[in-house]
């Protein structure tokens, strides 16, 4: 990074110092960055970082809980765009036992779920906003996870690795020990006679439309508006997503998106682990894309290490990254049709160009989805001499592929040719530009303000990739545009993936050669250490997912675990403007919105 | 030529060569599971991770079509089978039993990967249910983490035996008298299962522990 | 014109039909017997069809293929020690392991009770292992490894899904099967180290 950049932010925490005074303060703990501001001037505050200093999307929110010096703190992270460049970092403290701040959902509408995930998982009030409900957990559960004094049922050590398995490892399952025999706890006293739980009330209570005033006209027809529940399972929701909407006739007046039904506990469970062990845990949370996913973790954590990367692992984590972003445009496509009604045969054309992408991740790595394959200073293998395996089983057959010719024809022939194949299936499809064209737009303002970012902000005409706006690895070295496309609408934000696609081509045709030279060079630099120790300190790493930027904003106290593990998964900040995309829309709209958006349900509950 | 439908023959009686292709012996066990078994249609349904393997043996290159088994319906009540492919969780688990219960019988339950069969990497989080068998009866398996859509085709042929196994006179769907429904759970402070109900009062008269560290075997030495 | 998209688009779909027959015409059934065939439809020229015929035919896993984790024992017809664990019960493994699914309990000496480089059992709970290699990644002495077994459905889990040693324990020879080329790096660089220490030793 260079040092221009960093200077930015500087002199926009200056005029903020300048203009504020005591309400803002340096943070002076080694390793942090960026100002704490009191929690009574904080929406000025914000106010200002939006309107004086241009820092206009609000990308993350993180919470941390100080168990030690009894306060949490909630950390904003802001970009300019589209000029790029670092994030500026705010943050602002409560105190635990009575943790309540402003909302900043006035300012920026991105905050909202993050707000509200917060509350549910740290249990921070934000004051202000509009529907403070539990969004990952459901109304009624006991608790706050993330808070450090809170213990899951099957809750064994603080950190890992626990004591129990080594050297005297009887082997036990979780359930054997708690005395329901499955992975829940209830408080003290709690009866289940008599117990009514609070369900869906407070969702449909919110969604309740008042009485509309007596139509005009000599009869008063009676109208009622339907709620309808789509998911959680439901075949067009990509998973186990619930959107819960409000319709007149067939318009869509109100939309809710429900979360939490492939809620896993990644955050948690990160913070149990040590960094190395989150690496896997990584690929779940966009499995179409997990190695995207790996270089955003292995670049924030290497950031903290102040590792530097040899050239070859530099070629092989973009070569691996493009040829995902490729696979999950493809897929997004195929879907994007299936849920149009084109059931299946877009998407089998989508699949077949993706089992081959994935026959190379499996050579290289050992697994088809789940590749585990970057490590703190480089790739855990260099490519293999050949696709394919021995045979061994009964019915087994042998392949023999040379890799470099493998790829080699797969990004200068195959991709390329099916791309175009793709392209005079779709593109020009009357049905699919009349179902498309004109649906679910997403102005450029709206979608800033919303956080959205990845192929949804760059289809409303704001060219912001994290790829140029603030660089990383070798792609500044990298010829390749930005795409963008300016109507916001579904249409565009299919063809923004094609263009994607195509800029990424370009990136694999100048990096495969590269790999050819570079043959044989190291692809892993350092000792290879299974037990990282990470500085004291905070970092908010972020890398271009295919989905949006992917953020991991780490905290360390110097030990093996991470204290804070934070995910910024682009599909659920994504998914904030669903309700302002779908407003006014037809029911059939919503299901091909949501498709263009592209969430996946892994990184969207996490 | 192979037998080419082995299924349906009764190895008890021999068959003149000659008449192989055109005369089959058969029970009526044996040709009640053939045919059913030949067409095992899945409930479009997908979790998590497992999922996307699940949609890619759907696809062309493992086409589960030679099993039978390409109709993918998003209707309980016309599957049956259900491939519980990825992390359940407790959020989910009231959807995925009142779905169970809506399949119509014979119907069966496919936990797909670690996180369906056991919980997987993710047992010890909140708001993970430790197997979907706590809920409803599984009869396949299929480990892996996700399993390889050549091992989901694997799990697919090992339902297939146990489907072949069954005997008309025996299966339950069949008996008198209506097959039980399960109790759907509900979300209060935590998931409960509400055939643990009076186990649940019970131990709330007790004074609740937190969970505790799990004790060491033996103080870990040093070499 | 209205409907052009339309049908250029089902042209697409029909020339992948084609596609199939065409390349079953060139191939004959040697696209369906043959290796060459076999790697012709698995590989970057395939059009059309491309289905892998399970369980009559299988893909075969690359050798770094990572399933279920095994552990390494001696051949039975090893010289000196037959069936002879290559842990040490050392601990890394489950110190590594990311869900905690191995246990190993060290053996002790009966009469000094000192503990012993030999695991006196040692568990994996395949419902918890997220098969990310990083136990046969981080082995200092390559003696668990990554299995290419797949085909495990079964009926129960309760009773076989804790492998035990017993079931976790799989000859060299059977690695040096799946997996012969990392095999063979393994033993050149073991005998390297050992030469090393062996020419530290004389100094």
């Amino acid at each position: 990074m260079t040092d221009t950049t960093s200077e930015t932010v500087h002199s926009a925490t200056d005029l903020l110092f300048e203009k504020f005074g005591d309400a803002i303060q340096a943070d002076d703990r080694e390793g942090y960055e960026g100002v704490i501001v009191s929690s009574d001037q904080l929406v000025d505050v914000a106010q200002s970082i939006r309107d004086d200093l241009g820092y206009n999307l609000l990308t993350n929110l993180s919470y941390v809980d100080y168990l030690a010096d009894d306060f949490f703190e909630v950390v904003y992270h802001a970009y300019r765009v589209p000029a790029g460049g670092p994030p500026l970092t705010f943050r602002a403290r409560t105190p635990r036992n009575e943790a309540i701040l402003p909302s900043l959902t006035g300012v920026w509408p991105s905050a909202d779920f993050q707000e509200r995930e917060a509350w549910d998982l740290m249990g921070i009030r934000f004051a202000g906003h509009p529907n403070l409900k539990r969004i990952l957990t459901w109304e009624g559960f006991e608790g706050h996870p993330m808070r450090k004094d809170w213990r899951e049922p099957f809750y064994e050590e603080d950190n890992k690795p626990f004591k129990t398995r080594w050297p005297g490892g009887e082997v036990d399952r979780a359930e054997m020990r708690v005395p329901y025999g499955m992975n829940v706890q209830y408080p003290a006293g709690f009866t289940v006679d008599g117990y009514s739980p609070e369900g869906d009330a407070a969702l449909y209570a919110g969604l309740a439309v008042p009485e509309s005033a007596s139509g005009i006209g000599v009869q008063q027809i009676k109208t009622d508006q339907l709620v309808v529940n789509l998911g959680p399972q439901h075949p067009s929701t990509h998973g186990v997503f619930r959107m819960t909407v409000t319709l007149d006739g067939e318009t869509i007046t109100r939309l809710e998106p429900v979360m939490g039904y492939l809620h896993r506990n990644h955050e948690q469970i990160g913070e149990r682990n040590t960094y190395l062990m989150n690496m896997p845990y990584t690929d779940r949370l966009d499995y179409i894309s997990s190695m995207a996913n790996n270089m955003a973790y292995a670049i924030t954590v290497e950031k903290m290490l102040g590792q530097e990367v040899p050239y070859r692992a530099e070629l092989l984590r973009v070569l691996m990254v493009e040829l995902t972003r490729i696979v999950n445009h493809y897929w997004a496509i195929g879907f994007l049709l299936n849920d149009l009604g084109a059931f299946f045969t877009p998407s089998l054309y989508a699949i077949l160009e993706r089992e081959l992408v994935l026959d190379l991740f499996e050579a290289t790595t050992g697994s088809r989805m789940m590749c585990n394959y970057m490590r703190f200073g480089g790739v855990a293998y260099d490519l293999p001499p050949y696709i394919g395996g021995p045979a061994v089983k009964p019915g087994d057959r042998a392949r023999e592929l040379d890799t470099l010719q493998f790829l080699n024809d797969l990004v200068f022939e195959r991709l390329p040719r099916s791309l175009d194949e793709l392209d005079r299936l779709l593109t020009t499809n009357e049905v699919i530009i009349t179902r498309c064209k004109g649906v679910g737009v997403l102005p450029a303002d709206v979608a800033i303000a919303y956080g959205a970012t990845g192929p949804v902000l760059r289809a409303s005409g704001v060219p912001y990739d994290l790829r140029r706006a603030d660089p990383y690895s070798i792609y500044n070295d990298l010829d390749f545009d930005v795409a963008v496309r300016y109507n916001g609408d579904t249409y565009d934000r299919y063809l923004i993936r094609m263009d994607e696609v195509r800029q990424s081509l370009r990136i694999l045709q100048q990096v495969v050669p590269m790999l050819k030279e570079t043959a044989g060079e190291d692809y892993w630099a350092g000792k290879r250490p299974y037990n990282v120790r990470v500085p004291v300190g905070e970092h908010y790493g972020h890398h271009e997912n295919p989905k949006g930027e992917l953020g991991f904003h780490i905290v360390s106290d110097g030990t093996a675990n991470p204290y804070r593990y934070h995910i910024r998964a682009p599909s659920f900040i994504n998914i904030t403007p669903l309700e302002e995309m779908c407003r006014g829309s037809k029911i059939a709209d919503a299901i091909i919105i949501l498709g263009s958006i592209d969430i996946v349900l892994g990184e969207l509950d996490r | 030529m192979a037998d080419p439908t082995p299924a349906i023959h009764n190895p008890d009686y021999p068959i003149p060569e000659e008449l192989r292709n055109n005369i089959a012996i058969t029970t009526l066990d044996r040709i009640y599971n053939w045919s059913r078994a030949k067409s095992v249609w899945p409930m479009l349904f997908g979790l998590a991770c497992c999922a996307i393997e699940m949609i890619a043996t759907a696809a062309a290159r493992y086409d589960p079509s030679r099993f039978g088994m390409e109709v993918m319906r998003p209707s309980p009540r016309q599957c049956d089978l259900m491939i519980v492919s990825g992390t359940v969780t407790k959020k989910m688990v009231p959807q995925i039993v009142r779905l169970y219960n809506q399949m119509a019988e014979p119907r069966y339950v496919l936990a797909m990967g670690a996180c369906a069969s056991g919980g997987g990497p993710f047992k010890e989080g909140y708001n993970v249910v430790d197997g979907i068998d706590k809920f409803l009866p599984v009869d396949v398996y299929v480990p892996g983490c996700p399993p390889t859509p050549q091992a989901l085709l694997h799990g697919f042929i090992t339902l297939h035996e146990k489907i072949e196994s069954q005997s008309i006179t025996t299966v339950p769907w069949y008996r008198k008298g209506e097959s039980e429904a399960i109790p759907v759970p509900i979300l209060g402070p935590d998931l409960i299962d509400l055939r643990q109900a009076s186990l649940i009062n019970y131990m709330s008269t007790q004074t609740p522990e937190p969970p505790q560290p799990a004790a060491a075997a033996e103080e870990p030495v040093a070499g | 014109m209205y409907g052009v998209g339309i049908l250029k688009g089902l042209g697409i779909t029909l020339k992948h039909f084609v596609d199939t027959y065409v390349d079953d015409f060139k191939w004959g059934i040697r696209r369906y017997t043959s290796d060459e065939g076999f790697t012709a439809r698995q590989g970057l020229e395939t059009e059309g069809l491309f289905t892998v015929q399970y369980p009559e035919e299988k893909i075969a896993v690359p050798e770094r293929f990572r399933f279920v984790p095994f552990l390494v024992v001696n051949d039975q017809d090893h010289a000196t020690e037959p069936d002879a664990d290559w842990c040490t019960s050392c601990g890394i493994c489950a110190k590594v392991c990311p869900p905690q699914c191995i246990w190993i309990i060290r053996s002790t000496d009966p009469d000094t009770g000192r503990p012993v480089p030999q695991p006196k059992d040692f568990f994996i709970d395949i419902d918890i292992c997220m098969n990310c290699g990083f136990c046969a990644e981080f082995c200092p002495f390559d003696a668990i490894k990554m299995d290419h077994d797949y085909e495990l459905s079964d009926y129960d889990r309760t009773s076989t899904h804790i492998y035990n040693h017993a079931k976790l324990a799989k000859p060299l020879s059977y690695w040096q099967m799946i997996a012969p080329s990392r095999a063979e790096q393994e033993r050149l660089s073991r005998e390297a180290d050992e030469a090393a220490k062996a020419a530290r030793k004389r100094k």
